[in-house]
Formats: C-alpha cells, structure tokens, sequence
C-alpha cells in the first residue's frame, strides 16, 4: 500500500473472529428414545401419559444411554442363580421393539460358535447396568439378517474395551455390507419388502429382479399409513425436559 | 437341503449334540432325531427330557437351547442343543464348550452333574 507522509500505514485491526456456536443448534436435535412415541391408534391418551411417567420415573434412578441399533452393548443382569448374582452379556443390538415399558432390545452374539440372542427389557428392575462398548449406526434398523450373515459378522469379544466417544453429537453410520451364507435364508432379504441395504447380495441378476416383482411402489403416497410424530415428539421432549430437571 | 426350522423340540426335530461324547460327535449318514418328549404335551423346551435317535440307538437326552424365541431375558440360539445323558441323570460326555442357559441352574437337583461339566453359562 502507498503509505501516506512516509509513515507506516494506520493500524487495521484483524477481523473478529465468527463464532459459530454449534451446541445451541445441535440441542434442538436431541435424541427421542423410540418407544416413548405412542403408537397411532384409538387408546386414550391417558394411558401413555401414565406409562411415561413410570418410565421417568426409572430413567431417573437408572441411566438408560443413548443408544439405536447396531450399538455394541453390555448389559449386566441380577441373576439368582448365577453365579456372585449377576450375568454379564454383550452382543449387538439387532432390534429394538415395544412401546412404552415393554421396551425391548435384542442382544446378538457368537459365543463358542454357537449365536446366542436375548431379548432384555429396557425397564426391567433386573437390569443393573447398560453399557455402550461401541457406538455406530447402521444403514438398517433391523439387522435380522446378520442371522443368515457369516458368523465373523456377530461375533464381539466379550472382553471389548469401550471405544471412546470422539466428537459429541455425531454418531457415525458403518456402511458395512454383510456376505451372507448360501441360500435357504431364514427370509427372504433380497426382496424390497425388507428394503435392506446392508447385504452384499452375491445372487445372479435374474433373481434379484424377480425379486422386485414383490415390490410395492403405492405404499410410499399411501396417506392413511402416513403418521406424523413430529409434533408429539415436540411434546414429550418438552414433558420429559421439565420432569428430568425435577 | 435342510430348512431351518423354527419351533422348540418336538417330534422328528433334528437336534445337534453339543457335549464331547463319543456317540455324539462321531459321523452318521443320519442326524441326530428326536423320537419321544418326556412331556405332556409333545414340545420340549429347555429343561427337558427327550429321547434320540442316534446311530441306530435309542439314548435319553438334555434339551439345552432351542430356536425358538422364549421369555423375555432368556438366550434363544441358533441351533436346538442337547446334551446326551443316561436314564439316572449321568451326563455320557465330560464337558460341553458350547454357552448353556443358567435357568438350568434352578433345578440344580435333577440337573447338578450336567451342570458340573458346562463351562459358559449364558
């Protein structure tokens, strides 16, 4: 710059650096578990109300994580005849089903080459602690299939360390597709139906399209199995907001 | 080929011996079949006793695990399981490497020496 009267040129301040606050923006997307969503039918709101006060109730004295399937979770449960009273099991989550207390979460391991499944209730007074060995998502939210995948799919070391969490708020999505085992499947998961995306389907090209004879394209512009949740979930996230900071 | 059937233990289930027995571990031509449920009704769960047909031979054995889903906090596997054992109770193999429910241990009386020889309970 041409300096004026040979002095050095007048001291411009850096620009302020912009901060974007992303904490505030991420809040608004908070985690709703699924089974506080009432499912759509003709039973009296009152019902749900009471059932979600029990389950608060529960999460107030035992934390439930965060957690959706494809989670590598440990769950220790009392047991009275096992042995020092409780059984630990770690697995994958394959499932999560149930609505309101009857939550449940279903458990896949590979234990001595023998697969081994179990269904756990999320509020069972049972359960004395829920671990997340290993957070990630999957492209499914119904692994079923990882039943007729190769068993080096669902094995987990019992002894896993917890991975830990690197940035808060990102969950990352495992784009693994799975090899299954040869044919007689216990589903037929090639057809879109199940709409997986987590196989690698090694099946010839004729099959995979007789396969799509069975699809049924209407079903997404179907308007009465639309069900809109975002406004109750406004909803409940407020309830369970107030009654959280209690 | 074989389909994979999902139900408990009735009947002309095909079953699979998990213990280190002789008689269980040796090749056939034939699986292992069930012939008999020592039940009111014909369906064994876990916990009870059938009859199997085995190499020729007819031997009492130990429902361990199932296909089919059961109660809620409960393991449910992938394959039927079974253990070998004699009209007394006396396990035939000496261990069994494969994970076994610990509702069996409830009935630690009728059950102690198949549970002596488990190693993992699930």
């Amino acid at each position: 710059r041409v300096s004026s009267d040979g002095k050095p040129p007048k001291f411009q301040p850096p620009p302020k650096p912009v901060i974007i606050d992303r904490k505030t923006q991420k809040e608004e997307k908070r985690f709703l578990s699924p089974e506080f969503i009432p499912p759509r039918g003709r039973t009296d709101p009152l019902k749900y109300y009471i059932e979600r006060k029990d389950m608060i109730q529960r999460r107030k004295v035992f934390n439930i994580p965060e957690f959706y399937v494809g989670h590598v979770l440990a769950v220790t449960t009392a047991d009275p005849c096992a042995s020092e009273k409780s059984k630990r099991f770690v697995g994958i989550c394959i499932q999560r089903g149930g609505k309101g207390l009857g939550a449940t979460f279903v458990l896949r391991n590979v234990i001595e080459d023998q697969g081994v499944e179990i269904c756990y209730e999320l509020y069972s007074p049972r359960i004395q602690a829920i671990e997340v060995l290993k957070l990630e998502k999957r492209l499914d939210e119904n692994l079923m299939y990882l039943r007729d995948a190769l068993p080096e799919y669902s094995t987990f070391d019992v002894n896993m360390k917890p991975v830990p969490r690197m940035a808060h708020e990102e969950i990352p999505v495992n784009k693994l597709q799975v090899r299954m085992k040869p044919k007689p499947w216990s589903k037929r998961w090639e057809r879109p139906k199940y709409n997986i995306k987590g196989i690698k389907f090694e099946l010839p090209e004729h099959k995979m399209k007789a396969a799509q004879k069975w699809s049924q394209p209407w079903l997404e512009f179907d308007m009465l199995r639309e069900y809109d949740t975002s406004k109750i979930e406004e909803k409940i996230r407020k309830e369970l907001s107030e009654e959280l900071e209690k | 080929s074989i389909t994979g059937a999902c139900g408990a233990i009735q009947k002309l289930t095909r079953v699979r011996v998990v213990d280190n027995s002789a008689l269980g571990n040796t090749p056939y031509h034939r699986p292992p079949k069930c012939i008999h449920v020592y039940n009111k009704t014909g369906v064994g769960k876990v916990g009870d006793k059938i009859l199997l047909a085995i190499k020729g031979e007819k031997k009492k054995a130990l429902i361990v695990g199932h296909k089919m889903p059961g109660p809620t906090m409960t393991p449910r596997f992938d394959s039927n399981n079974v253990v070998l054992i004699e009209d007394n109770g006396n396990p035939i193999g000496t261990r069994i490497k494969t994970p076994i429910p610990s509702t069996l241990r409830r009935r630690e009386g009728e059950f102690s020496k198949v549970l002596a020889i488990a190693r993992n309970f699930v």
